[in-house]
């Protein structure tokens, strides 16, 4: 039996990296017992007699989002002791976790507001570990989607989200889905969010008939209901996203439109344009600049007289927030749909966020900012990691769990990413389909007079 | 009661004499009260009662919701129309002339005519861009410029050019009915001028298809292909034309995109003579496009002699009378061409 604790007790040190005592250990012992059979020789009475005093909980089902597809966050693992005769089936108890906790969490710079958003935020554990499994899986895709374009499997533009993660899954977690959500090239994160599945996504960058545009549309032109992608021009879809507020504020349905945009076309004329607009007529939008640092090679301060993007509303009130930080994302967002449904009108919101990548896949991102840079903002300001220790912190979940998390995300990426090479591309016959909707079929005119199209809708 | 009987079939078969901007007009208010979706946008189209009075009365009707005041910001409310027609609202987007149209182009090609192509179907752009188009009187170079070409040129786009009044109310009711990106071009010059209208044109689901040309005036010797305005120019000179014995079919387009090759493939094997009258610039124009579809399809072998465009001069509008008045098709230039093309 000592041998039996020490061993356990090892492994525990091993992987919680603390010291764990021989006596926390017959304690974990005891809220086991109802899960683990100790048949070896010098079995422990007391142990059995345990067995029938203890109440224990049945284990709690692991959480699965109703949004992405749901990936299995937990599985029971048969574990054998090297002790003869003793055989433990263990699985998880979630019982013993933290199942909630309150966060301090960074205050936003205000601008025309009397009061932000607050400085708490609660988390519960099934939160946490949606949020987490989320951004993980967004890391991973971008990282896959990274892979196959240095494999020359995708092609064209490719902008990736890695860093921006908090941005996407913490306003997804502040909206509805019944809200509307538009942003510029570097979708492919909110696109997942919106409710594509990984495989649509990459099947689109490599152009295939399974990708979510059919392989029409490529990595900038991505569509969900209630997300209107992916758009390839600099600001044009704040414009856009201010149209969709009106509609919300017409149809007198009580949604919000989220317009995001980078500091690069913070400086755009429709932009203001569209602020004029949506305050004179209190449209529901939520402007939102995901300041990256950095407008492809042009770092903030080369393109804009003024950084402080939340302000640029002038009239509008405005919310800068720490962009790496899931929860102060939520929180702001919450505040800031608040303040649309109640008939505000618009608001601006300044996102401070980093991506690890270049501005695309032909920017190696290192020319106008240091590795330096770059390592640091992993190593300090990570979203993912940041989540992570926090729950880790408060015994929100283990670090078994968040293992077991990246291993199915893991595999659903690399599953996707099967799929997306492995699927055919688009036929032929298809090339000129979809020019119009609801339309009678037309005859499109090919690259030779003799080559008449078919077009349906 | 004789005189009743007479008096009420006098009635049905003549209506009275309907101006453009009042087919335009009632073409809105009859698409606005059928279907809450549908809403307009442009700048003094509410309360001023449009630049040129076509959105008369419709403010004081159907009010602040659907009818919009917008600032002078073109690119901003074009893309503002465009995203609440993706959101599942009908717009009608009023540009006060195509010119300023220039400044929300990227809105109207990538925003709308190319989304439902990206999207492989998944997201339409049900919107109307509407508004003047081409040469007026005295506006000048910046205020002047035809656009017919531009906007023909982009898949995903429906573009189309009414002559009369009953073109102009039964294309923009099938406009606003369109689940595509439709721009609407209309002429200053023409809002004025009153046509008779048909009988079935005062029906409220009176709709004229896109895409479908007509014959104005039948002939044998020779097809003017025209759109807009310069279909009054061709029909004036068949009329002198025709005491010479020259008869000429005036073709009216109706639809620039999609063109409707058909009709003018029929007429040309007809006539086996061809001259297309524009008021844009030539090159690369509307009548060029004629001229090479023509050339690419079965009407080519009937053709006796080589198509001709007429069009606008090559030059900005210039400002004095003088210049432009010949900066424009006369009905005297279409005349010319014709007996040139003729050889007579």
């Amino acid at each position: 039996m000592k041998n039996m604790l020490t061993i356990i007790s090892n492994a525990l040190c091993r992987i919680t990296g603390r010291n764990v005592g021989a006596q926390t250990v017959s304690e974990l012992l005891i809220d086991l017992s109802e899960y683990v059979n100790v048949t070896s020789p010098p079995a422990v009475p007391a142990l059995a007699q345990t067995q029938a005093q203890t109440q224990r909980q049945p284990p709690k089902p692991p959480p699965v989002s109703t949004r992405a597809p749901a990936a299995q966050l937990v599985s029971a693992q048969a574990d054998q002791l090297d002790t003869p005769g003793t055989r433990a089936v263990v699985s998880r108890s979630f019982a013993d976790f933290t199942s909630q906790a309150t966060f301090d969490i960074k205050k936003c710079d205000v601008h025309r507001l009397e009061e932000g958003p607050p400085l708490k935020a609660e988390l519960t554990r099934e939160q946490g570990l949606r949020y987490y499994r989320i951004m993980q899986t967004v890391r991973r895709m971008e990282l896959k989607a990274d892979q196959l374009y240095k494999q020359k499997i995708i092609r064209g533009f490719c902008h990736l989200y890695d860093g921006q993660e908090a941005c996407a899954v913490g306003i997804e977690a502040a909206i509805n889905p019944s809200d509307h959500l538009i942003t510029a090239y570097r979708a492919h994160g909110y696109t997942y969010t919106r409710g594509i599945a990984v495989k649509e996504i990459l099947a689109e960058l490599t152009g295939r008939r399974g990708g979510v545009a059919k392989g029409k549309g490529g990595s900038m032109h991505m569509y969900a209901p209630h997300f209107y992608g992916g758009n390839g021009i600099v600001g044009a879809q704040v414009p856009l996203g201010a149209g969709i507020a009106l509609a919300c504020q017409y149809q007198g349905n009580n949604q919000v439109c989220v317009a995001l945009y980078g500091d690069g076309a913070a400086n755009q004329g429709q932009l203001f344009e569209s602020f004029n607009m949506a305050a004179l007529w209190k449209l529901p939008c939520i402007f939102t600049c995901e300041n990256n640092q950095y407008g492809m090679g042009t770092s903030v301060e080369r393109a804009s007289a003024s950084t402080d993007y939340y302000k640029r509303g002038d009239f509008i009130p405005g919310i800068r927030v720490d962009g790496m930080d899931v929860l102060c994302v939520r929180e702001a967002f919450k505040f800031a749909a608040e303040h649309c449904r109640s008939g505000k009108g618009p608001i601006v919101m300044e996102l401070k966020t980093y991506r690890y990548h270049g501005h695309s896949m032909s920017d190696p991102g290192v020319s106008y900012r240091t590795r330096e840079e770059i390592q640091e903002v992993r190593s300090k300001s990570d979203p993912i990691t940041m989540l992570k220790e926090r729950m880790l912190s408060n015994n929100m979940a283990s670090v078994e769990e968040f293992k077991e998390i990246d291993i199915a995300i893991r595999k659903e990426v690399e599953e996707a990413a099967q799929y997306a090479t492995s699927d055919p591309e688009p036929p032929l016959e298809e090339l000129c389909n979809h020019i119009f909707s609801n339309d009678s079929p037309l005859e499109v005119r090919g690259t030779n007079p003799w080559a008449r199209l078919k077009s349906v809708s | 009661r004789l005189k009743n009987i007479v008096l009420g079939w006098n009635d049905l078969l003549c209506s009275k004499p309907m101006m453009v901007r009042d087919a335009l007009n009632q073409a809105m208010d009859e698409e606005l009260e059928r279907d809450e979706r549908v809403f307009l946008l442009g700048e003094e189209v509410a309360q001023y009662d449009g630049a040129y009075k076509v959105s008369r009365g419709l403010w004081k009707k159907y009010g602040d919701k659907r009818i919009i005041d917008t600032p002078i910001t073109e690119m901003g409310f074009a893309g503002i129309a465009v995203g609440a027609a993706m959101a599942g609202l009908r717009p009608i987007c009023e540009f006060m002339t195509f010119n300023f149209s220039m400044q929300a182009i990227d809105q109207i090609i990538n925003s709308a005519a190319k989304t439902y192509y990206m999207s492989a179907g998944f997201q339409a752009v049900p919107i109307v861009f509407r508004g003047p188009n081409g040469a007026s009187a005295g506006v000048a170079a910046q205020h002047s410029q035809c656009f017919a070409a531009w906007y023909a040129h982009c898949p995903g786009l429906k573009v189309v050019s009414p002559w009369n009044a009953e073109d102009a109310k039964g294309l923009l009711k099938s406009a606003i009915r369109d689940d595509n990106p439709v721009v609407f071009l209309e002429n200053e010059l023409m809002y004025g001028v009153p046509f008779e209208m048909s009988e079935e044109s005062q029906s409220k689901d009176f709709t004229i298809p896109i895409g479908k040309a007509k014959v104005e005036r039948q002939g044998t010797h020779v097809s003017l292909v025209s759109h807009s305005r310069y279909v009054s120019h061709c029909l004036d000179a068949a009329v002198v034309l025709a005491k010479e014995g020259i008869e000429c079919e005036v073709i009216n387009l109706r639809t620039i995109r999609p063109l409707d090759v058909e009709c003018i493939e029929t007429s040309v094997m007809k006539t086996n003579h061809l001259v297309t009258v524009e008021g844009g610039w030539p090159q690369f124009g509307v009548g060029a496009e004629i001229c090479a579809r023509i050339m690419e399809g079965p009407a080519f072998n009937y053709l006796d002699a080589p198509a001709t465009r007429v069009t606008g001069v090559d030059i900005p509008m210039p400002y004095a009378k003088i210049l432009e008045d010949n900066s424009l098709p006369q009905i005297k230039d279409i005349i010319f061409s014709v007996k040139k093309t003729l050889n007579v």
